[in-house]
């Protein structure tokens, strides 16, 4: 659907796998629209026209309804609308479902930028530089009230929320600079809450990680720094604590009797208050980090348990004994 | 009922009649009159004075517009003036305006009663009407309040260091004036009716102001509790909505919407209900297919309940609860799709006479049906991640409640004019202003569908260059629209003292309120009517028996 | 209905209002608006109900320890004192109908009476039980167990709710002194309307607490997720 650009010199560039779908859809209602509108409105004046007043005292035929009638106006926007409410509904699943190698961006916002950080340790600010063809699985989360991360050449947006992860997903086809913005409105410089999506080759790409300053350090390895650094070695790698080894998506039992699964938001959470999430078997002392640790660095140690999950020991770093020794049986 | 010194303000040659109007005199006699058409005059002109300080704001936000950095003022500034156009418009212009102008003007007439059942109650709820809009004033005076009328937390809650307290207080308020309103309203409307008026023959506004009084009763309670809550968390530092302290801000979002869609359809339900009533007038013709423009009525109202979600695509709530409320609301066009199509209808084969309301009716089918229709895209989930708070939505809202609530407001307000004040106005005059209103409005809102596309996010008070051109189309627009709505205020209030004599019915409508004087009696009839004919009887003998149309 | 001779009785009286036609037309349409507003009730409760209801379902533990810290003795004692006042209402509207004007202000007494004692041991009893121990969210809250922050938003429903409830005892209260009065003046002489409405009202507030009590006492964590 690239003449879609042309042929509306006014629509947002469409550079993502998605975009021209999203774009037929929205061509197929604009046709619609405008279909019923002209019908609307020549209707309207054909019959203003035609059956206008003649005599002040001029009284038409009555007609009271036609069943057959309304029933064709019931009948037909309904499947219209159905055609709508189906496309819309596979885009939108489609959408809401990263495929399964997409490659994950971690972006907080704050009030009022965008921090960025990549797997392979590069960070920016209200920038985000991403290889064409690849799809890429924004992790977003907020620090303060709820912003939105907008991507209008890619078609897709999503809340970032505080104190929850939501996922956007888009593989940029065109390589290029595309705006972004935040979408929910977020306090007083909202509107200067935007940057650019640079789209480039694999090769720019490359070069550009390299000349980044914070690129030495993967995000892995800088979560297995913050594992010496916040101590958590001192439980996590002793057995005192479970181990993070093959933590990552794995099913943990908590001392209250729940089952969770071991994903993002359960680190965070565990991470933040960790005696309302106290896993079974284990002494209840962890200490929060609530204040002490930043979204960013949250994000890292997620990516450190993630990189955990098949690869044990990452980065030379004294990987915690992988099961648990069965000795503490608190309650 | 006459007094001796009322004679005298009388022109001489016209016949001395004793109306509500006049039949008391002195400030007193209208901030304690238990009258529904005196109340409905203190409604006009509260909600008159917030439409213009609305407006006000909204022209500041065009000036400001004009510039991508920001023309006029601050983005702090900037901020508060979105908030205060939409906190005022929505609930102290657009959800008050039809109901309790036209509403609680016509209902009792409509229908054949002296009076809504419950008078007193009537004027209570201007006056907590009142204080709910000082209260917001106040608000505005103190610093005023930069959250967006939807107040999302935790902003609102924690973050934003404006006044938001007076402002939910405001809020809080005013939502027990509709609801009193609305009980009201459904208590006349079913126990009030004249001998003969049953359901079936009661005019199509009637069914509308009934569908919206619903509404009110089951919606406002949601929004008092949910700022009750919000001013709690405030004050008190619980965590009920705010993450940092334990709640969750999507609560607060569905609370909010719970109420705000069918708040949508508050604001849009009455003008429906009005352009029946000018349609059929305007063509002498019964409604095409009144059944169905009636439940259309109430089936938008039932839908309204479960489509909140809508508005929540985008913030991660479950992609199935996303296609639940993706579904309900594609639901809502069906119902929209019948009333258009019956107004068109109806106009087939009429006697159409384009007098000004008849204008602003035909404007508003219009406008009302590009207004619809671009919310479908809204609808679709997939295309909504894309629309989804940019100026899309924005353009479609506003064809919504410009084009289509207040177009039907202004259509509505020419075609009883006559009625409330007993005078004509001036109908060039009103053809020309309502062309002005069609074609200013479709200049200011149009250019924003096309921004929105180009991804312009709403609420940004700067913006990259490239959307300069639009903006500056839309806000020359905006100019337009002003001068089409200075009009009206001006030749309205001139036909008040110089407008010729209207007599009971100028238009040749059906419907009781005709069967009366204008202004009509204290009681509104000199005799209760009996009804015996359907609503929109033309072709047929006069409908009451009974009634001195003076 | 047994309101049709009552009727001509209350025209006479002046006590019809001149927009209604008969005092038939009165009364129902006092009814109706009645029954409206408690519709409008039901919303109002129903957004804390809706809230809590959520909140109890993602915060499950902390609720199960925020309802434990509750009396389920008093709150069982309330339960008991309204039910004895919706029936003592219940026999003044039948002495309003019946226009004993005797029993109809002993029962609005009776009603008052066990008003008043539920809002004692509300206030006096519960609510300064849970602010001496440092279980007011906001105000004094000192709970520092497992799943504070989700203790404290349970306490804070609590509060919201009983609060709510009890604002509403007291204009029923306020409402069933007026009655007293007027009963006193002989007011409701063939003319019951003004009691029976308030009689909706009370029973109104009395099924609110009867929903309130198992949600907020009993229900906490005594039973299955």
């Amino acid at each position: 659907m690239l003449w879609l650009a042309t042929f509306i010199p006014f629509f947002a560039r469409e550079a993502s796998s998605v975009a021209p779908n999203v774009d037929a859809l929205f061509l197929f209602e604009t046709a619609v629209t405008v279909f019923f509108s002209a019908l609307i409105f020549i209707l309207m004046i054909v019959f203003a026209v035609k059956y206008r007043r003649r005599s002040p005292d001029e009284v038409p035929v009555q007609i009271h309804g036609n069943i057959p009638m309304e029933l064709t106006w019931i009948i037909i926007p309904a499947i219209i609308v159905a055609v709508m409410f189906v496309w819309g509904a596979k885009l939108y699943i489609l959408l809401a479902r990263p495929p399964r190698d997409a490659v994950h961006v971690y972006i907080v916002g704050k009030q009022w930028m965008w921090k960025i950080q990549h797997p392979e340790g590069a960070e920016e600010i209200d920038m985000l530089h991403i290889p064409v063809g690849e799809p890429i699985e924004c992790i977003l989360t907020s620090q303060d009230v709820i912003h939105d991360f907008s991507v209008p050449a890619f078609r897709v947006k999503k809340d970032a929320l505080p104190d929850r992860y939501t996922t956007v997903w888009f593989t940029a086809d065109k390589v290029g600079r595309y705006p972004f913005y935040c979408d929910q409105y977020c306090g007083t410089f909202h509107s200067h809450m935007r940057g650019f999506v640079e789209v480039m080759r694999r090769s720019s790409y490359e070069t550009w990680l390299a000349g980044q300053s914070t690129s030495g350090v993967s995000m892995p390895a800088e979560g297995a720094k913050l594992y010496q650094s916040f101590g958590c070695i001192q439980c996590h790698g002793t057995g005192k604590g479970p181990s993070w080894v093959g933590l990552w998506d794995s099913k943990v039992h908590l001392a209250n009797g729940q089952v969770v699964v071991a994903d993002g938001a359960y680190i965070r959470n565990h991470i933040l208050d960790p005696r309302d999430w106290h896993v079974e078997g284990y002494p209840n002392i962890m200490p929060t980090f609530q204040g002490q640790i930043t979204e960013e660095q949250i994000f890292d140690l997620i990516a450190y348990i993630k990189s955990l999950a098949t690869t044990p020991g990452p980065q030379g770093v004294a990987v915690p004994p992988p099961a648990k020794n069965g000795a503490s049986t608190t309650p | 009922m006459g007094t001796g010194n009322s004679i005298a303000l009388s022109k001489p040659g016209e016949e001395y009649r004793v109306h509500y109007l006049n039949a008391k005199y002195g400030i007193k006699s209208w901030l304690l009159t238990t009258d529904h058409k005196r109340i409905a005059w203190l409604y006009f002109i509260s909600t008159s004075f917030f439409f213009v300080i609305g407006g006000l704001a909204a022209t500041f936000m065009r000036l400001n517009l004009v510039s991508p950095q920001g023309a006029l003022v601050q983005p702090a500034t900037y901020n508060k003036l979105f908030t205060m156009h939409g906190t005022i418009m929505i609930f102290f212009f657009l959800a008050p305006a039809v109901p309790t102008v036209l509403g609680n003007f016509l209902i009792p007439m409509m229908i054949g009663a002296r009076d809504v059942a419950f008078p007193k109650l009537n004027l209570l709820s201007w006056y907590i009407f009142i204080t709910a809009g000082a209260t917001f004033l106040w608000c505005a005076i103190s610093g005023g309040v930069a959250t967006g009328w939807t107040f999302y937390t935790p902003l609102s809650s924690t973050y934003t260091n404006t006044h938001v307290i007076s402002a939910a207080m405001a809020v809080f308020i005013s939502g027990f004036s509709s609801i009193l309103t609305g009980l009201n309203f459904i208590v006349t409307i079913h126990k009030m009716r004249a001998p003969g008026m049953t359901w079936f023959r009661l005019p199509l506004f009637i069914w509308a102001l009934y569908a919206t009084s619903i509404i009110f009763i089951l919606a406002m309670p949601v929004i008092a509790i949910t700022m009750a809550l919000l001013v709690v968390e405030r004050i008190f530092h619980v965590g009920i909505f705010d993450p940092a302290l334990g709640g969750d801000p999507v609560l607060f979002q569905h609370l909010f919407w719970f109420f705000g869609h069918p708040e949508v359809y508050i604001l849009i339900l009455p003008s429906l209900g009005v352009i029946s009533e000018l349609i059929a007038a305007f063509s002498r013709r019964r409604v095409f297919g009144y059944e169905f423009v009636a439940f259309s009525s109430f089936a938008i109202a039932f839908i309204s309940f479960l489509v909140w979600g809508h508005h929540m695509f985008v913030s991660g709530q479950s992609i199935y609860a996303g296609i639940f409320f993706s579904a309900m609301t594609m639901a809502v066009a069906i119902p929209s799709a019948v009333k258009v199509f019956n107004w068109i209808a109806t106009l087939y084969k009429g006697s159409v006479a384009l007098d000004a309301p008849m204008l602003y009716a035909l404007g508003f089918i219009g406008l009302f049906t590009i207004g619809g229709l671009t919310g479908l895209y809204l609808a679709s989930t997939g295309l909504d991640i894309f629309l989804h708070d940019t100026y899309f939505v924005v353009a479609h809202f506003h064809y919504i409640m410009v084009g289509g609530a207040i177009m039907g407001y202004m259509g509505g307000l020419h075609y009883w004019w006559p009625k409330m004040t007993g005078k004509r106005y001036p109908e060039h005059w009103a053809r020309v202003a309502a062309l002005i209103i069609f074609i200013g409005f479709n200049l200011t809102f149009g250019p924003q569908f096309i921004l929105g596309v180009e991804g312009m996010p709403r609420r940004y008070a700067t913006y990259p260059p490239k959307f300069q051109f639009l903006n500056i189309m839309s806000s020359a627009g905006a100019s337009i629209l002003a001068v089409g709505y200075l009009l009206p205020a001006i030749y309205l209030l001139w036909s008040i003292k110089y407008g010729p004599a209207a007599g009971p019915n100028p238009w040749g409508a059906k419907g009781l309120e005709w069967t009366t004087a204008s202004p009509p009696p204290v009681h509104n009839f000199d005799v209760i009517p009996i009804v015996t004919e359907e609503a929109y009887a033309y072709g047929h003998e006069p409908a009451v028996v009974g009634s001195a149309a003076s | 209905m047994a309101n049709e001779q009552v009727t001509v009785a209350e025209e006479h009286r002046g006590l019809v209002k001149e927009q209604f036609d008969d005092s038939l037309q009165q009364y129902q349409a006092s009814n109706l608006g009645m029954w409206l507003f408690l519709a409008t009730e039901v919303l109002f409760f129903g957004g804390l109900l809706a809230s809590l209801t959520i909140y109890r379902y993602q915060y499950f533990h902390a609720f199960a320890i925020g309802s434990h810290f509750l009396s389920v003795f008093w709150g069982g004692t309330n339960t008991a004192v309204l039910i004895c006042s919706s029936l003592t209402m219940a026999l003044a509207v039948r002495a309003a109908q019946l226009s004993k004007r005797k029993d109809l202000i002993v029962f609005l007494v009776f009603t008052l009476c066990l008003g008043i004692l539920f809002l004692f041991i509300k206030f006096g009893e519960e609510w300064h039980h849970e602010y001496l121990e440092g279980l007011a969210p906001g105000v004094n809250f000192t709970y520092h167990g497992p799943h504070a922050p989700h203790v404290e938003l349970f306490m804070f429903f609590y509060f919201a709710l009983t609060g709510l409830h009890a604002l509403h005892m007291i204009v029923g209260c306020g409402i069933l002194i007026t009655l007293i009065i007027l009963a006193a003046r002989n007011r409701f002489k063939e003319h019951f309307t003004p009691v029976e409405i308030a009689g909706l009202y009370w029973h109104f507030v009395d099924i609110v607490w009867i929903f309130l009590y198992p949600l907020l006492y009993l229900l906490g964590g005594r039973f299955g997720h």
